[in-house]
């Protein structure tokens, strides 16, 4: 496992896209660093940078990447390797570089400039993502016998958890404003990995304030042990389940 | 060694193996033909255990393959086009290769020093030619001395010396008694490679016996001729079947 993971891993950092990807992190990081000195304001923009480029990046890096090996998962599976060990030493090779260069693109800024509580948790949250459309990404590949396709169906689901379900969740808040919705919304947010990455951050940060009732309520929620414990674990799951899927699906598949 | 009880495969609503029974003695050197679509490749990788039949087992020294992996570490397999991680260079995938099998620690070097594969081991397997790259395939499936050979296509893309090479060290495993299985469709290869015939047809294992009865059973007194009879009987056994069905 271990050996098939480091050349993995070698295959990976070789290919370029990992140093390209942490510069650009980088850079978006000193010029927000630059813009502003209240670290709560360079956290917000941060985020929002976050929110959309990461997953978007991890779901279509993750699918080329896995076609782009299908000769090299291909060759293993001659091997007397389990088939669970290539697909596994994949997908972590995947994480580990995703999950490295925002640790780096994002954190070297950091260490130069300062954080608070807000910018770990946005580097937590940057981590987590990866791996959660990482996940998605490969349950796509597996899926699929057509890169194109799987291409596809990842991009698919980037709009809809990072577009389409903000239009959706308003579009019932609007709709049933006349009804205490706070328990109904906190359930929403729960159904979509990049929503709760995002309020996990906004609650620490002292705008959530300026939400309102709702706002009060999550403030509360996520600040209890309880909130952040069902929060993380929501969160594990949709980490753990897409990938879980797919391993089941790689095991299966024919080459 | 090999025994195949009864396997199909669908893909899609292509039946391509119908319950499919064969078996691979040690010490025999098989000829595995059929035409285009026949199921010669499905049939080698659900032995590799890269397809996986719907119903049917595969014993490799008598252990069923299903879920298990240690038996492919007795399996050399050169594939009909190999197919290699393009950054990585030739000596590395060696070592890996290598590292995939720590418990083996004598190497066949033979084809690896004939093909002169050390000259190229710092270029990158995407730069090769498609002949290197089938020359680096045959060097990796005789590396670690394996009990059985899987050899799907071994001369196509090989120039005529290294043809030669790789004819005379498959002879060389053979009479050190290794099981061999060859899928070619050019029958002077076979007939010098092999002992025993094995025709597929549409799933289905059309004739199986050594190459000596096949010619007395067509009457012929060489290899060629008596493959295309045995292609003659199989156009009719489908115009029989076709007319069985309008009956």
């Amino acid at each position: 496992m271990l050996k098939l993971l480091k050349y993995a891993l070698y295959d990976i950092l070789k290919s370029r896209f990992a140093i390209i990807y942490t510069v650009f992190l980088a850079l978006v990081a000193i010029s927000i660093y630059q813009v502003s000195d209240d670290l709560s304001k360079v956290s917000l923009s941060l985020m929002n940078i976050m929110i959309m480029i990461v997953p978007l990046i991890s779901a279509v890096f993750a699918t080329t990447h896995f076609y782009n090996n299908l000769e090299f998962i291909e060759l293993m599976l001659a091997q007397p390797v389990k088939r669970s060990q290539v697909f596994l030493s994949q997908l972590f090779a995947v994480i580990l570089m995703l999950s490295l260069s925002i640790l780096f693109g994002f954190g070297l800024p950091m260490l130069l400039w300062g954080a608070d509580s807000s910018l770990i948790t946005l580097l937590a949250v940057g981590v987590i993502l990866s791996a959660v459309f990482t996940g998605f990404a490969f349950l796509a590949s597996v899926l699929t016998r057509d890169k194109a396709k799987a291409i596809g169906i990842s991009l698919a689901l980037w709009i809809y958890f990072s577009l389409v379900y903000d239009g959706f969740v308003l579009y019932i808040i609007y709709s049933f404003a006349d009804y205490p919705l706070e328990k109904a919304t906190l359930g929403l947010v729960m159904l979509n990995p990049v929503d709760l990455g995002r309020i996990l951050m906004l609650m620490q940060l002292d705008i959530s304030a300026l939400m309102g009732y709702t706002g009060a309520f999550f403030q509360k929620f996520f600040s209890s042990n309880m909130g952040l414990f069902i929060a993380g674990g929501t969160l594990a799951l949709w980490m753990l389940f897409p990938n879980f899927f797919a391993l089941r699906v790689f095991r299966k598949r024919d080459f | 060694m090999i025994s195949v009880n009864g396997i199909s495969k669908k893909f899609g609503k292509q039946e391509v193996l119908k319950d499919f029974k064969l078996s691979f003695d040690t010490g025999n050197s098989y000829a595995i033909m059929g035409p285009n679509g026949s199921g010669k490749t499905t049939l080698i990788k659900s032995i590799l255990g890269m397809v996986l039949p719907d119903s049917g087992e595969i014993l490799v020294k008598g252990q069923s393959i299903k879920g298990s992996e240690s038996y492919r570490s007795s399996i050399g397999y050169m594939p009909q086009i190999g197919r290699y991680p393009q950054n990585m260079k030739v000596g590395q995938l060696f070592s890996m290769m290598k590292d995939m099998r720590p418990e083996i620690k004598n190497y066949d070097m033979d084809l690896v020093e004939a093909f002169e594969l050390n000259k190229i081991k710092d270029k990158s397997m995407g730069t090769l030619s498609g002949g290197t790259v089938q020359k680096v395939s045959a060097a990796l499936a005789f590396l670690f001395n394996p009990e059985i050979l899987i050899l799907d296509e071994p001369t196509a893309g090989l120039d005529p010396i290294a043809v030669e090479i790789l004819k005379s060290k498959i002879q060389r495993e053979r009479k050190a008694g290794k099981l061999i299985l060859v899928t070619s469709h050019i029958l002077s290869d076979l007939e010098e490679l092999t002992n025993h015939a094995v025709y597929i047809f549409e799933g289905k294992v059309f004739f199986n016996d050594t190459i000596e009865s096949l010619k007395e059973m067509t009457s012929e007194e060489k290899f060629s001729p008596a493959i295309a009879k045995l292609m003659q009987w199989t156009l009719k056994k489908k115009s029989t079947t076709y007319e069985l069905t309008h009956a």
